[in-house]
């Protein structure tokens, strides 16, 4: 024992100081994404040399819902859907703090749809991180607007009839000024999609597909996380700059990743600090 | 602390009640609403966007309720006060993140301008039917403050002291007032900036590795932190432990909704506020709150007038509970009169701390307007002359129903 604490003392892992060592392990399944998401968040934290006491995350429900208490920096894991409003107050309250929301494709695309459309319209200033595992996970796999069309969950069990969404279209359309997707396997490529998003003023979306091992790919017969990955690896296409309208995801098709958009808009901040340098006297 | 001279339009006003509480919660230091369009309470919306940019305050006007009210407890959480503005059906949408607030101890205000329900009810004309909901409308167990006003002035006045009362206790306020105090256009009277009051947030100030976010101080409530200051702060609507890492085992849960509970119900003295007169010597108290009160007043002076010796108890503070003063009163009174826009909500309240001794008479009004104070002189002078104790909440009939129920006048007249 006395020699494992003291190997334990001196071995110090490159992320200690990025993540809450003493909440670990995580609740995260074998073969699950949603780790490698949290240390390419981590890795671009660092790379981008933010002062980690002015930037926060926050959280909504659901597996990708409990990164927010991994990650040591101020962490907000809130209602279910409402991380991108909860994330507005904090942003509006204090806008020196760089918000980021991190969390799941049902929290933010369906819950939570309708604040991502409109803090997108807005463009608010918020980097939207959206781990994507086609299923709703934590509850045991039940279909979600992001399953693709025929694909098995617990609550489509003669397969998904309805099409899913294609979440960089939403962001794109929406209004979002920085839209990128990348899968688990792209560690390097997301770690510095996420840097550049993080720079960046307004909303930005970055999706990250990423492997259900227990629930997604064992009802699919897929395999295991490995399987999943290797299929990443064999028919994920790098298309930077394709038109968002093109990025459906089909059962088992092939996945587009890259940077779609990226471009310049004022952000809400922005549109409202110029309305309020222009009145006089506290009116307009 | 005194209110800042930025934040207080000093002045004599002719406003209703709804735009006075704007005034009030930029004057209690309040730097954010945010809120969606919903009758009767749109005018306290647009009140505050108007004059906030000048206090270095905000105003935005969400996609939803649902979004409205969690923007609010992030706000709380990056350290500015902060309020949303709704009624009805956008009071129901609210529902779960007000629990979330609870959970989290998140100190904002919530302003309720009731109308007629259930569902779309009556958009433009008033209710009372929300005074149940207000207390534990969320899923699971907490305590929380609801404040009723019964003027403009008293929605300037209150919309302040909810501020207060939020920071001290770490909870959410309600504000329940309803649409005819909303939209009742009266003098109000803001004062000096120096006459105002203000609870400063109690902010922790010890060393940051030390900090517990839910760790309680003797009186239960724990001083906060916010975000951007580094204190690393994980907060979770999750059950959690002092350190605010979820705990889901049946004793933190046990230990922490008790807490919840108890650091309103064990700090009831100080938060309760009643407005008492004639109790002296009544023979019956009229238990009113809100609107129900100012006709209560002309009901009153009708039964003084008739020699009848009767009491007014207003509920300034509705939740939590006066339940010691009612049982108190019980004692040496014939009977408790409640009017009240809803079927029965307070009423069963007054008849649970009256253990018995007192008759209950509740005179209810459906909404969409409200009592003649008729209803007020008839259900006391039928009090006076009720002998011995009736078991149960006794209901009253008023005018407007014996004219739909009795005569059968056109409803659609």
């Amino acid at each position: 024992m006395t020699v494992l604490k003291a190997v334990k003392s001196r071995v110090k892992h490159p992320m200690d100081n990025l993540l809450r060592m003493d909440r670990i392990p995580h609740i995260w399944c074998p073969g699950c994404g949603i780790g490698i998401a949290v240390s390419a968040f981590a890795a671009a934290l660092d790379k981008a040399k933010i002062d980690l006491d002015k930037v926060a995350i926050v959280s909504g429900i659901g597996c990708t819902g409990r990164v927010a208490g991994y990650v040591k920096i101020d962490s907000f894991h809130t209602t279910h859907g409402r991380a991108i409003a909860f994330a507005t107050g904090i942003k509006l309250g204090n806008p020196e703090i760089k918000v980021v929301v991190f969390s799941g494709d049902g929290d933010l695309i369906s819950i939570g749809g309708n604040h991502f459309i409109h803090a997108a319209r807005r463009n608010m200033d918020m980097l939207v991180i959206c781990v994507n595992n086609f299923i709703y996970a934590m509850t045991g796999g039940q279909v979600a607007p992001t399953t693709p069309l025929k694909a098995y969950a617990t609550t489509s069990p003669f397969g998904c009839v309805e099409p899913p969404f294609n979440i960089p279209y939403i962001a794109d359309s929406s209004g979002a000024v920085y839209v990128a997707r990348w899968t688990a396997l792209h560690v390097r490529r997301l770690t510095n999609s996420l840097v550049e998003a993080l720079n960046k003023r307004g909303f930005s979306v970055v999706e990250v597909i990423s492997p259900c091992a227990m629930y997604y790919s064992r009802i699919n017969r897929l395999g295991d996380g490995l399987d999943m990955m290797k299929f990443y690896h064999d028919n994920a296409e790098i298309k930077h700059g394709e038109d968002t309208k093109n990025l459906d995801i089909g059962f088992q098709t092939k996945i587009i990743v890259g940077k779609f958009v990226d471009r310049e808009r004022p952000s809400y901040l922005e549109s409202y600090n110029r309305w309020l340098s222009e009145m006089k006297d506290g009116t307009p | 602390m005194r209110a800042n001279p930025k934040d207080v339009n000093t002045g004599v006003y002719y406003i209703d009640g709804d735009v006075a509480s704007g005034y009030g919660a930029l004057a209690a230091g309040c730097k954010f609403v945010a809120g969606y369009p919903i009758t009767p309470s749109t005018e306290a919306a647009e009140a505050f966007a108007r004059i906030a940019p000048k206090a270095g305050a905000m105003f935005i006007q969400m996609e939803d309720e649902l979004g409205s009210i969690a923007a609010v407890v992030g706000a709380s959480w990056a350290g500015v006060k902060s309020m949303t503005i709704t009624s009805g059906p956008g009071y129901s949408l609210m529902m779960e993140t007000i629990g979330f607030g609870a959970m989290l101890e998140t100190p904002f205000v919530l302003l309720n301008i009731q109308r007629g329900g259930p569902s779309t009810g009556v958009p433009t004309k008033t209710g009372q039917a929300d005074m149940m909901q207000s207390r534990w409308g969320s899923h699971g167990d907490y305590e929380l403050i609801a404040l009723s006003p019964d003027s403009p002035q008293e929605l300037f006045d209150y919309t302040i002291k909810a501020f207060n009362l939020a920071e001290r206790y770490r909870c959410p306020v309600m504000i329940m007032s309803d649409e005819c105090v909303g939209h009742m256009t009266e003098k109000v009277v803001i004062p000096p900036a120096d006459e105002i009051e203000i609870e400063p947030r109690r902010f922790y100030a010890g060393p940051k590795d030390k900090y517990l976010p839910f760790k309680p101080d003797e009186d239960l409530i724990p001083k906060m932190a916010k975000a951007g200051d580094g204190y690393n702060l994980y907060i979770s609507g999750l059950t959690h432990d002092e350190r605010g890492y979820p705990a889901e085992n049946g004793g933190c849960q046990s230990v922490y909704t008790k807490r919840l509970v108890d650091k309103i119900r064990l700090n009831k003295d100080k938060i309760i506020e009643l407005k008492e007169e004639g109790l002296e010597d009544a023979e019956v108290v009229v238990i009113s709150y809100g609107i129900s009160s100012r006709v209560a007043v002309r009901g009153i002076e009708m039964a003084r007038e008739e020699g009848i010796r009767v009491g007014s108890l207003r509920l300034v503070t509705v939740w939590p509970f006066p339940d010691e003063r009612i049982a108190e009163l019980a004692k040496k009174v014939k009977a408790f009169v409640v009017p009240e826009i809803n079927y029965g909500q307070i009423a069963f309240e007054v008849e649970r701390c009256s253990h018995g001794m007192a008759n209950v008479i509740l005179v209810p009004h459906g909404g969409a307007g409200v009592h003649h104070p008729d209803d007020i002189y008839n259900a006391i002078e039928y009090a006076r002359r009720l002998e011995g104790r009736v078991e149960g909440v006794i209901e009253q009939k008023t005018r407007l129903e014996r004219l739909v129920f009795e005569e059968r006048i056109k409803l659609s007249e």
